[in-house]
């Protein structure tokens, strides 16, 4: 019976830790590739309406981004609570929207200066009179691909 | 002495704490996020050269007043029904020329789908969320239209074509065949929106 005499005591073996760098690491990539940095901080309240009919904006280096909404509680006190254009890090009025979109496109290379798309980022409680004067502007610059950026959802949900 | 092994092994100990320091990191940065919405196309600033003369019985108005209420074809209307108004608009096929409409051929209605214009108008005070739910419904129309031609000629719904077609990961071999299917399908369909300039009262 000597061969089966030497059992350990007691002791539970230590758990291998060896593969956790592989679980980190798979989970690193994981999070590194849906990864997008945000490359500007809101001003202003952004709850986008929803929509049914919508398209996914492809390749992020070809879109403009131009948001719209009432200022958030920090700057109501300086720029009212009326919704106000951001574009990059800024308030702007509607006329600055032209020369943002021509300066936007200048900085883009070449061969996807005209294939740009300005995405509308605009609160629900929004008014049309703001937006449509956004779009004057934007016809103004032959600027004619916009998106109006919404969320998944029944769109009747829009009118509650 | 020389040494007999090569390098010495580096420790890889602490590799999973450099990983996890990273991971955070992402996980803090993250943002998934969800760009999606309604691509439309603005007219034009320069008029096109020469005056096309329009029909009124092609053009279907939809105007929304400042309260968020429809008025389409001149009658009030819920935003409910704005849909199949416009399906019935644009296969009305009045002139008998569109084989694949099963509108109800009214005389008073779009001659053919190739020349019916949807012309949205809207207020300055309309709220956005009206105007992009109104927006949402006509797109909508002509999806569900699209959507029926071509579950009958290629047994797939046009929307999931088109995004196949339209997502950069998928094989230039089936995009090639996919844009035929999807051109052939919006010319069936064409979309034309019109959208005015808004009025302030």
């Amino acid at each position: 019976m000597a061969k089966f005499a030497k059992k350990k005591d007691g002791d539970l073996p230590a758990v291998s830790t060896a593969s956790l760098p592989d679980i980190v690491f798979m989970l690193l990539f994981f999070f590194m590739t849906v990864t997008t940095m945000k490359d500007s901080s809101l001003l202003v309240e952004n709850t986008l309406p929803n929509a049914t009919e919508i398209k996914k904006l492809e390749k992020k280096d070809r879109v403009i981004y131009i948001y719209v909404g009432r200022p958030t509680q920090e700057y109501q006190k300086v720029f009212g609570t009326e919704p106000k254009i951001q574009l990059n890090d800024k308030f702007a009025s509607v006329e600055e929207v032209g020369s943002y979109i021509l300066a936007e496109r200048a900085k883009k290379p070449q061969e996807i200066q005209n294939v740009l798309t300005t995405a509308l980022k605009v609160d629900k409680d929004a008014n049309m009179g703001l937006i449509a004067d956004i779009k004057q502007q934007l016809r103004e610059v032959n600027a004619l691909k916009v998106n109006y950026t919404t969320y998944e959802g029944d769109a009747f949900n829009n009118l509650q | 002495m020389p040494r007999r092994k090569g390098a010495p092994e580096v420790n890889a100990g602490s590799m999973a704490d450099i990983a996890f320091l990273l991971l955070i990191f992402f996980l803090v940065t993250t943002t998934i996020e969800t760009d999606a919405g309604l691509d439309r196309m603005l007219p034009p600033m320069e008029p096109p050269e020469e005056d096309v003369v329009i029909k009124q019985k092609n053009i279907f108005t939809v105007n929304i007043n400042k309260n968020g209420q429809l008025l389409v074809e001149d009658e009030l209307m819920q935003l409910k029904g704005l849909r199949n108004a416009a399906i019935a608009f644009l296969e009305n096929g009045a002139d008998g020329s569109c084989n694949y409409c099963k509108g109800r051929r009214d005389p008073g209605s779009s001659d053919n789908p190739t020349k019916a214009i949807i012309s949205l108008k809207n207020d300055r005070e309309t709220k956005y969320s009206t105007y992009i739910t109104v927006q949402n419904e006509l797109v909508g129309a002509y999806n569900d239209l699209r959507d029926r031609e071509s579950q009958r000629i290629f047994g797939r719904d046009f929307t999931d074509m088109e995004k196949e077609y339209l997502n950069p990961e998928t094989a230039s071999s089936i995009r090639d065949d996919l844009k035929d299917k999807v051109k052939r399908i919006q010319d069936m369909f064409p979309q034309k929106l019109s959208e005015a300039e808004t009025t302030s009262n």
